[in-house]
């Protein structure tokens, strides 16, 4: 049963101001030995440092490159990425969707916060925000317009609400102008929120 | 029958502020700390996601709007630890003491954590019902939109598409089911579908005639339409 009919929630006895909030509840947790200070640290550089949007990114360019990649992963994205170590929390069922002139794909998550996180890390903060979560299914084309991207008339929206465990990432398309580009040439124009799809990629310079 | 999360659709939320590529700064260190702490003690297997984003849902309408995205996983955990006995009041209170904790052992471990990060933890399922509907067939999502086995309890058919029309898309196989899974009621599980929804069956002022939501929908949050 939901334990609600207790308006004092038990989070009501810790300290009220965040950072000492999270102190106490840690110093207690490690107190108990429930938790280890040096895997929270492991955790944290996991995040900050190693997993982020360049794994999404190298997906991406490969599927550029690759048209057996590319329709592999369309088919079966979880398969495809796990082969190239993209795998594991928040990450467990893939789906990847691709854009094109007539359509064009946005992720959010409406209820929470659900992320690709082995493909793109942890959420931006204005992914898991309240304006994010209440506007990108009712007006995608104004939320987009927030981000710089304006979309023709004659291109449908299709906004995915990730309600369950899959994870959905944008093949974005291939911009113009860039035949002659290898892999890692490619990945470095995908930015982070043309694959969540609030953006698009970069065109070369 | 709705709580404060479900606010897909909602007015009067201002803009949405973008933020430089790559990987997200984490802000104050303490938020990347609410983060790690809450994946270690999920790793103690006390508790599955669905009963975390439950404990989140379940903070009080005031809370949940006041405190930023962190400091809601922060006082949703504390709020668990003590609901599972992990921890007791008097240990929030007090700072803890250093009476035996039995599940010490189970503790998430710096040299285990890559491997635990890189497990995750699949909701597919063998077994449960046949599919009851195939690609391309119309089906209504069920209305009210509210968990059907728990007053109050954890559902994720958003409010907005309880009672739309839309047309399923593609089956992404058999899943644990969330309403079910958030009560300690057993994986119940289901078929689950991408279902796609014209926008006009979801706004009252469509941006587009042919813009489209798709949710991913449990078998029995679908009848046929």
């Amino acid at each position: 049963m939901p334990h609600d009919h207790d308006p004092d929630h038990p989070h009501t006895l810790l300290p009220p101001e965040p950072a000492l909030r999270v102190k106490a509840l840690e110093t207690i947790l490690t107190r108990k030995g429930l938790v280890d200070p040096a895997a929270l640290d492991e955790i944290i550089d996991t995040y900050q440092n190693r997993i982020g949007p360049q794994n999404g990114a190298d997906v991406v360019a490969r599927a550029w490159s690759d048209p057996s990649f590319r329709k592999a992963l369309l088919e079966d994205a979880t398969t495809v990425v796990a082969d190239l170590g993209y795998y594991g929390r928040q990450g467990e069922h893939i789906v990847v969707v691709e854009n094109t002139p007539e359509r064009h794909n946005m992720v959010v998550c409406t209820l929470c916060s659900c992320y690709p996180w082995p493909l793109l890390g942890i959420p931006p903060g204005w992914y898991k925000s309240d304006a994010y979560r209440a506007r990108a299914v009712r007006e995608p084309r104004k939320v987009l317009a927030e981000f710089g991207v304006a979309l023709s008339s004659d291109t449908a929206v299709r906004v995915w609400d990730s309600t369950a465990e899959v994870r959905y990432l944008v093949l974005p398309m291939r911009p113009a102008g860039t035949d002659g580009l290898d892999r890692a040439a490619l990945a470095a124009l995908v930015t982070r929120d043309s694959m969540i799809g609030t953006g698009l990629p970069q065109s070369p310079s | 029958m709705t709580r404060v999360h479900d606010m897909g659709g909602r007015f009067g939320d201002g803009a949405v502020l973008p933020e430089p590529q790559g990987i997200p700064d984490m802000g104050p260190e303490w938020q990347a700390r609410a983060l790690a702490i809450t994946l270690a003690t999920g790793a103690l297997g006390e508790w599955n996601i669905d009963i975390s984003r439950h404990a989140r849902e379940r903070l009080s309408p005031k809370d949940y709007t006041r405190f930023t995205y962190y400091e809601k996983w922060v006082a949703a955990l504390a709020d668990l630890l003590v609901e599972t006995g992990l921890l007791t009041r008097d240990d929030l209170q007090s700072g803890g003491d250093l009476a035996p904790e039995p599940l010490v052992e189970r503790a998430l471990r710096h040299p285990k954590v890559a491997e635990v990060l890189a497990k995750g933890a699949p909701a597919d399922r063998v077994g449960g019902p046949t599919e009851r509907f195939a690609v391309g067939q119309a089906v209504r999502t069920r209305r009210p939109a509210g968990n059907r086995l728990c007053p109050g309890g954890h559902t994720r058919l958003p409010t907005y598409a309880s009672g739309a029309r839309g047309t399923i898309l593609r089956l992404h196989g058999t899943h644990v089911l969330p309403d079910s899974s958030a009560h300690r009621l057993g994986d119940a599980p289901e078929p689950l579908y991408a279902v796609a929804f014209p926008a006009r069956q979801l706004w009252a002022f469509p941006e587009h005639p042919d813009d489209e939501v798709i949710l991913d929908l449990w078998q029995s949050y679908l009848e046929p339409a």
